[in-house]
């Protein structure tokens, strides 16, 4: 009875080392303090009906931004303790706080590790671009909304979900999942893996990449169908064209990462044979699937910043994008391309000559439109009238970083250079360089470049360099030891290493990297802090830097309906054109707009219980949340009542107010 | 603080980085790029190559984009300022076929090597090849000499100049097996059996691991590869097998018991067929090892 009411969840599981105890006084210590503030101010209400609830674009892009930043929060501590073991975990030195090496076992380390890479991955870097398309892609088609409101909701609340479930063992106890951010098989199956770990990781990643595909769904049907009259796809922005590219991947591939979890589930909860290594189960099998999914997933995040970074260039050189439709092809390119070279994982199954020099040629190729890109923002550059604010530091930061990471992914597409670095700290070192220099700068770019629009003021430029120059020296001091310490034989994952080797010293450098990161994202706060309290002194208007793309012709920020009128678009970078000549005096119309809806956020929280039901085999719970799910969505399928209209008065009350700049 | 003096600052890191580094490895051996054996000083060759070619592009292209961002900064009265100016065929025509004669060559150079360095290819030589089978267990690397009839526990000894053909498999997770002196990585799988060859040339311990993650004692799978004279190498083998300790079924079971204990060993081997048994485990129900 006890097991069918609690599944396997017993007071045994609950939260009993430092770190967990550590994690659930903290966790429930934001809430309480989150919770009193609210009670204090009154705002319950206010936050339920203007925030959780609503289906505004620019509401869930900022609270996809806030997630992500608490996510990076989370995944940051996850990494500085990994730098801290290895700076410390060399045989001959003594263990800390009752652990043989370092100051955290190996299982634990082994946790931490796993969990920062799901963690960055897929809930800070997916999270920032979520957040960043969300923002700005409706108004760079000129669009008033997205295409289904309902299913953007509904997609960020189960990422939310996701993000939650990953971080519950803090709370209930059991242990994360110890086998790598993509679940090594057969080491995730039951017989290696018995714990709760592996189904924490399977159902957190089933449920935000459910998330993420509706997204994807949604992001394509918006770019397709809401585009302003008169803009042609040849005359979109080169950041939502980049973003439709990403998104195409993102409808390609997360059904195959949703089939390869539920196989894996079957596996793990009816003892099934698909991936065990037992029994006529293959776990190349697996390996295969897994990543024909989590390579384009890279490619997923780096195509927007791709975008973000034309859209950066041509606006701080004053001057219309080199090649645009090359540009674009490039972009489709390395689309195509990247759902084509997964074998490069693991050259080192033992494949044979002629696969692995089928998908090392592949993979060299996707260095072709890459290369052009970025001949495409220098030849923007050239002749051009180049102001140096921040988002053209990161710029610069990403071109002598990316460019050299990017480099060392190609070598790695001839197999035999593959088998000396396979697994090795220099791949560690090849894919931070390629999403920390790639995606973050460019996310970091993308916030600076789009923060006026989003709040209505400029970020503080100082402090934004100075972030800039921390975080580039941290990176170079973090990362280039890792790359020395792979070509001396440094595997990936090690929570401790033979004095013999040699490697101390590297680590520490490497850790102290990882300080001055530490740094940079404090200064990140600090510039965030200091330009929210400056916020009268820095008011941007709409139009901060001269820009030529629609979003800076809305208002800053964007009223609820993004455009009281709907431009009319005659040709690429809309706006610069507009400017060139005079607007007609706008007539105000009714706008129709949809309705607040609790039902993304009660799905994802029915979601969000079927996910942990399933990890403590608690089947009522289950059941019962599956059926939740489906009578709110069969509710609000009988919903007639899902829009509102504002009067064309009040519409020429808020832009006059707006506009008054 | 202006631009110059920022970009003073930042090219004083870098070169402060390098210089550290180098300083650091003087006496340090980076083994994939101070190889011992001839497959990974190929592969290093290789490395080098393409790093080389990398570079002669990357480079430039790097420079180019510094150089212009300067040249044209806004407050440079003397640039030339073209807002409109977006397209030019022979730039298009020049940054396409840059890339692709540059990938092109590559290519060509990765099917090439991708067959010549492939673990399955034997080494060509005149010396007879060793033969090793290698057991990943957790968490330690059993290495099976079927024709010497001895068995050794996280090491084994090679002969120097002869080739060695390893055949891997796995009575544990899938693991990777790593000498980076000698060579790259090849997968050792359960019910499966990958191959690769080696050659040391010369004599030494390398170190080798397992690069795949499987389980909580894989960073202690750990193991010495000793690459001595043929003379030393007979003489190994004829006291390994005056060890006390059979290798028998009994033995290899207990062995096979996860363990964080990655302390070496060596055995008389009692049961030739050990290899394919351990395989046949996972082939079909009903094959385990029997006492």
């Amino acid at each position: 009875m006890e097991q069918f009411i609690f599944g396997k969840l017993t007071f045994a599981t609950l939260p009993h080392e430092w770190f967990t105890v550590g994690g659930t006084v903290f966790i429930t210590g934001m809430m309480i303090v989150g919770a009193l503030f609210l009670t204090k101010t009154k705002r319950w209400k206010w936050l339920w009906r203007e925030w959780l609830t609503s289906v505004d674009p620019k509401k869930i892009g900022i609270m996809y931004l806030i997630m992500a930043m608490l996510m990076l929060f989370r995944g940051g501590i996850d990494a500085v303790m990994m730098w801290t073991q290895q700076a410390l975990a060399s045989s001959n030195m003594p263990g800390l706080m009752g652990s043989q090496h370092g100051f955290i076992d190996a299982s634990h380390f082994q946790e931490i590790a796993t969990a920062h890479g799901n963690i960055m991955v897929f809930f800070v870097t997916m999270g920032f671009l979520f957040g960043l398309m969300n923002l700005i892609l409706p108004l760079q088609i000129g669009a008033r909304d997205v295409a289904s409101p309902l299913l953007n909701t509904l997609g960020f609340w189960l990422y939310v979900a996701g993000a939650i479930l990953i971080n519950m063992f803090f709370v209930f106890g059991g242990h994360f999942s110890a086998t790598g951010w993509l679940a090594a098989m057969p080491l995730s199956e039951l017989q290696y893996s018995p714990g709760v770990g592996v189904d924490y990781w399977n159902w957190s990643l089933q449920v935000s990449g459910l998330g993420t595909l509706l997204g994807g769904i949604n992001f394509i049907m918006t770019i397709l169908k809401m585009r302003a009259p008169g803009m042609k796809l040849r005359d979109v922005p080169v950041f939502t064209w980049a973003s439709f590219c990403s998104m195409l991947i993102v409808i390609s591939i997360f059904p195959i990462l949703a089939m390869t979890l539920a196989l894996l589930f079957l596996d793990r909860f009816f003892g099934m044979h698909f991936f065990t290594s037992t029994a006529g189960g293959n776990p190349m099998m697996y390996i295969n699937l897994i990543w024909t999914w989590g390579h384009p997933e890279i490619y997923v995040l780096i195509l927007p910043i791709f975008g973000i970074w034309s859209e950066v260039v041509s606006t701080f050189s004053q001057k219309r994008l080199f090649g645009y439709t090359n540009t674009i092809l490039a972009t489709a390119g390395v689309m195509g391309l990247s759902m084509l070279v997964w074998l490069h994982h693991f050259f080192t199954m033992g494949a044979g000559a002629d696969v692995n020099a089928f998908f090392g040629v592949i993979t060299e190729f996707i260095a072709i439109p890459t290369g052009a890109l970025f001949l495409s923002w220098l030849f923007t550059m050239f002749r051009g009238k180049i102001s140096f604010k921040t988002p053209m530091y990161w710029f610069l930061g990403f071109v002598s970083t990316f460019s050299f990471g990017g480099m060392a992914g190609v070598m790695m597409g001839i197999a035999p250079i593959d088998f000396q670095v396979h697994n090795s700290l220099f791949l560690i070192a090849h894919f931070h360089t390629m999403v920390i220099g790639g995606a973050l700068f460019g996310i970091f770019a993308g916030i600076s470049y789009w923060f006026p629009k989003i709040s209505g003021f400029t970020l503080n430029e100082r402090l934004g360099k100075y972030a800039f120059w921390l975080w580039i020296t941290g990176f170079l001091t973090a990362f280039v030891p890792l790359y020395i310490l792979g070509l001396m034989g440094a595997t990936r994952r090690l929570d401790h290493y033979a004095a013999s080797t040699g490697w101390q010293p590297l680590f520490i450098v490497s850790a102290i990297g990882s300080l001055i990161i530490g740094c940079a994202v404090t200064m990140q706060v600090i510039q965030l802090v200091v330009s929210i309290r400056d916020r009268k002194k820095n008011q941007a208007g709409n139009d901060p830097w001269n820009g030529r793309t629609l979003e800076w012709y809305a208002p800053s920020p964007a009223p609820v309906y993004n455009f009281a009128v709907v431009p009319e678009v005659t040709g690429r970078d809309a706006f610069w054109e507009m400017k060139q000549k005079d607007l007609p005096k706008p007539v105000y119309h009714d706008i129709h707009m949809p309705k607040n809806t609790a039902t993304g956020i009660y799905i994802a929280g029915f979601a969000f219980l079927i996910g942990f039901a399933m990890v403590w085999h608690i089947i009522w719970l289950a059941v019962l949340a599956l059926i939740g799910a489906v009578v709110v969505l069969i509710r609000r399928a009988f919903d007639e009542n899902t829009e509102y209209i504002i009067p064309a008065s009040e519409v020429e009350r808020i832009e006059k107010e707006r506009r008054k700049d | 603080m202006g631009l110059r003096e920022k970009f003073i600052i930042f090219i004083l890191i870098v070169t402060d980085v390098i210089l550290i580094a180098y300083l650091f490895l003087r006496d340090k051996t980076v083994a994939v790029f101070q190889p011992s054996g001839l497959i990974a000083m190929q592969e290093r060759n290789v490395f080098f190559f393409a790093a080389a070619l990398g570079l002669s592009v990357i480079v430039p292209i790097v420079l180019a984009i510094f150089v212009i961002a300067w040249k044209y900064r806004a407050d440079n009265p003397k640039a030339k300022y073209t807002p409109d100016w977006h397209e030019n065929k022979k730039l298009e025509i020049f940054r396409w076929t840059l890339m692709c004669l540059v990938i092109g060559v590559l290519a060509v150079v990765t099917v090439f090597v991708a067959h010549s360095l492939d673990p399955y290819a034997p080494i060509k030589s005149e010396t007879k090849p060793l033969t090793i089978q290698v057991v990943a267990l957790q968490w330690r690397w059993l290495f099976i000499y079927p024709d010497q009839h001895i068995a050794t526990i996280n090491y084994a000894a090679i002969p120097e100049k002869t080739p060695v053909i390893f055949n891997l498999t796995a009575d544990a997770p899938m693991n990777s097996f790593w000498v980076p002196a000698l060579g790259g990585q090849i997968y050792a799988m359960a019910g499966m059996s990958t191959q690769t060859h080696l050659m040391a040339n010369t004599i030494g311990t390398f170190y080798g691991s397992d690069a795949e993650i499987s389980g909580k004692g894989f960073a202690d799978m750990r193991f010495a590869v000793q690459a001595m004279t043929e003379k030393d190498f007979d003489a190994w083998v004829n006291t390994t097998k005056n060890s006390p300790d059979k290798l028998t079924n009994n033995v290899y079971i207990q062995l096979a018991k996860p363990t964080e204990d990655n302390k070496q060993h060596s055995f008389t081997l009692a049961d030739d067929t050990l290899y394919n048994d351990i395989m046949m485990k996972y082939m079909e129900p009903g094959h385990d090892i029997k006492y």
